[in-house]
């Protein structure tokens, strides 16, 4: 079963890192997905520029594009990562490592995936 | 990151916003500035046991207020506040911080900050100074390193920025519609010259110069996350990190200039021209166009391009005729010249360069250019006389090196045929 992890934190908290932290982060965070690679579980990972740089289209009749989302709340969306996990403990396992690799606030949302369409699918 | 690490760096995102609060209670710069270093020792404190606070923003306003308003006291016969607003126990602070934060006044805090810092009073280089020392927290010695000054000369600058902002008489109430569009300009433009500061340095000094840069940056996205409706914020950040994604193509192994077109495009950085493309972009759809947006739609089209050849100098021609409209300026025309010589050939090029001669004889880059067009004219002698007096404005070693390899490039051709 495939499952999202969805990463949620402070952008401006996650902006306010030096490059050499954000290396440093990432690095860690690259191990992780590294053991996943090889295991042949890791789909597609992502990482999203700040929501300063979205623009949101609204479904309507004539849909409207709007800047944002102004976000209200204290975390965004910052990015994503899509793991072929045996349940949903083992989900969560992933994501505990990911905890450890950047800790600090923040959060990750654990969703199973019912439907996918793309690049690296697991046949 | 190390264990205390997350503690710093909340720090650091925390502090505009808790520093302009307590401007807007203390109103004064120094009290707000040792209130929030008083908090921030006690965050580096109790963080690390207690974890993360929920705000750590409201945390350290709170504990700050109540720092300052100690040493008011301490420093003053008067009581200034009365008793109930000082809340000395720290779990309490974090509750009550949370009720009392007035969240839609952080805004106009924030920008009055950043405006006091980069009042119109102060020369452009007071106004970078302190705005790095308060807005950004830099410490003294970092700032006069970036600077290349002496720690003693930039505590005096720093010192004398304060005392002026102190007499300029800052208003507190929430700023009109006007005077706030004013203000985002104002710091705008100073953010601008900050990233300037530190991207013109040559090689030698791009890596303590770096700084300047970096904390542009990031104030343009503090600006943007203000004021995330305002296309010219968009352009001012998307030229930064457009700009910035170049700085490790720019100088060759041995510190010299390596030109745009000649400059590895694999060495840029992706992640800041994945973002500062997606603004421009998004800027764009506004219809509002301004200085900065114009600006970093040239960068784009520079970033878009798969090499230097496919360059689209057309549409980078247009692009710098809407900047001469918008802010007319013989560099802007210089900087045009360029793109004419892509598109049109040197001699156009030449004819739209040569009225410039009386406002930028004194102008390095206009002479060089001149000499690089008269040079492809095949006119050697009078592009020899323009690098001459290229040489003789250099402001660095490296500008001269760069014109003097174009003169041997000269005679080589001379020789040669």
């Amino acid at each position: 079963m495939l499952y999202a992890i969805l990463c949620y934190d402070d952008e401006a908290k996650v902006s306010a890192w030096s490059e050499a932290e954000d290396a440093a982060v990432m690095e860690k965070l690259g191990a992780v997905q590294d053991r996943l690679v090889r295991q042949k579980r890791l789909g597609p990972v992502a990482r999203l520029v700040p929501t300063t740089a979205a623009v949101t289209l609204r479904k309507q009749a004539e849909p409207i594009v709007l800047d944002g989302p102004f976000a209200e709340t204290k975390e965004q969306l910052l990015g994503f990562y899509i793991v072929d996990c045996a349940s949903m403990n083992d989900a969560v396992e992933v994501a505990k490592e990911l905890a450890v690799a950047n800790p600090g606030v923040g959060a990750y949302e654990i969703r199973a995936v019912k439907f996918y369409n793309g690049l690296g699918a697991p046949a | 990151m190390s264990e205390v690490g997350w503690v710093e760096t909340a720090l650091v995102a925390a502090r505009p916003q808790a520093v302009a609060a307590l401007l807007r209670y203390f109103r004064d710069l120094d009290t707000a500035e040792e209130a929030f270093q008083n908090a921030a020792l006690r965050a580096l404190k109790t963080w690390p046991q207690a974890g993360p606070p929920r705000d750590p923003a409201a945390w350290l306003i709170m504990v700050g207020r109540n720092a300052g308003i100690d040493q008011v006291r301490k420093t003053s016969r008067l009581t200034v506040l009365d008793d109930e607003k000082a809340v000395s126990d720290l779990g309490d602070a974090e509750t009550a911080a949370a009720e009392r934060l007035d969240d839609s006044q952080y805004r106009d805090d924030i920008l009055r900050l950043l405006f006091v810092c980069c009042h119109p009073e102060l020369p452009a280089t007071q106004q970078i100074a302190l705005a790095l020392r308060i807005v950004c927290g830099l410490s003294v010695a970092q700032i006069a390193k970036a600077f290349l000054v002496g720690d003693s000369a930039m505590e005096q600058r720093i010192t004398r920025a304060k005392a002026r902002i102190a007499k300029a008489e800052i208003p507190f109430e929430a700023p009109g519609a006007v005077e706030r569009a004013e203000r985002v300009g104002a710091v705008a433009s100073v953010i601008y010259l900050m990233f300037n500061e530190g991207y013109s340095a040559a090689a030698a000094d791009a890596e303590r110069r770096a700084p300047l840069s970096l904390e542009a940056i990031r104030l343009a996205r503090l600006m943007l996350k203000l004021f995330p409706g305002e296309p010219e914020l968009m352009g001012l950040a998307a030229l930064l990190m457009l700009q910035h994604a170049r700085i490790g193509a720019r100088f060759d192994a041995d510190g010299n200039a390596v030109l745009l077109e000649n400059q590895e495009r694999k060495k840029w950085n992706g992640e800041l021209i994945a973002e500062g493309l997606a603004l421009i972009d998004k800027s764009m759809r506004h219809r509002r166009p301004g200085p900065y947006q114009v600006q970093a739609a040239i960068a784009a089209l520079h970033t878009r391009s798969a090499s230097a050849a496919e360059t689209d100098w057309a549409e980078i021609e247009l692009l710098y005729r809407a900047l001469e409209r918008l802010q007319p300026s013989p560099v802007v025309t210089l900087n045009r010249a360029v793109a004419v010589w892509k598109v049109s050939g040197p001699e156009a090029a030449l004819a739209l360069i040569e009225p410039l001669d009386g406002p930028l004889a004194g102008y390095f880059y206009f002479h060089g250019m001149r000499g690089a067009l008269l040079a492809a004219l095949g006119r050697a002698g009078e592009a020899r006389d323009a690098y001459s007096r290229a040489i003789s404005l250099a402001g660095s070693a490296a500008e001269a090196a760069h014109i003097r390899g174009q003169l041997d490039a000269l005679s080589e051709t001379a020789k040669a045929s």
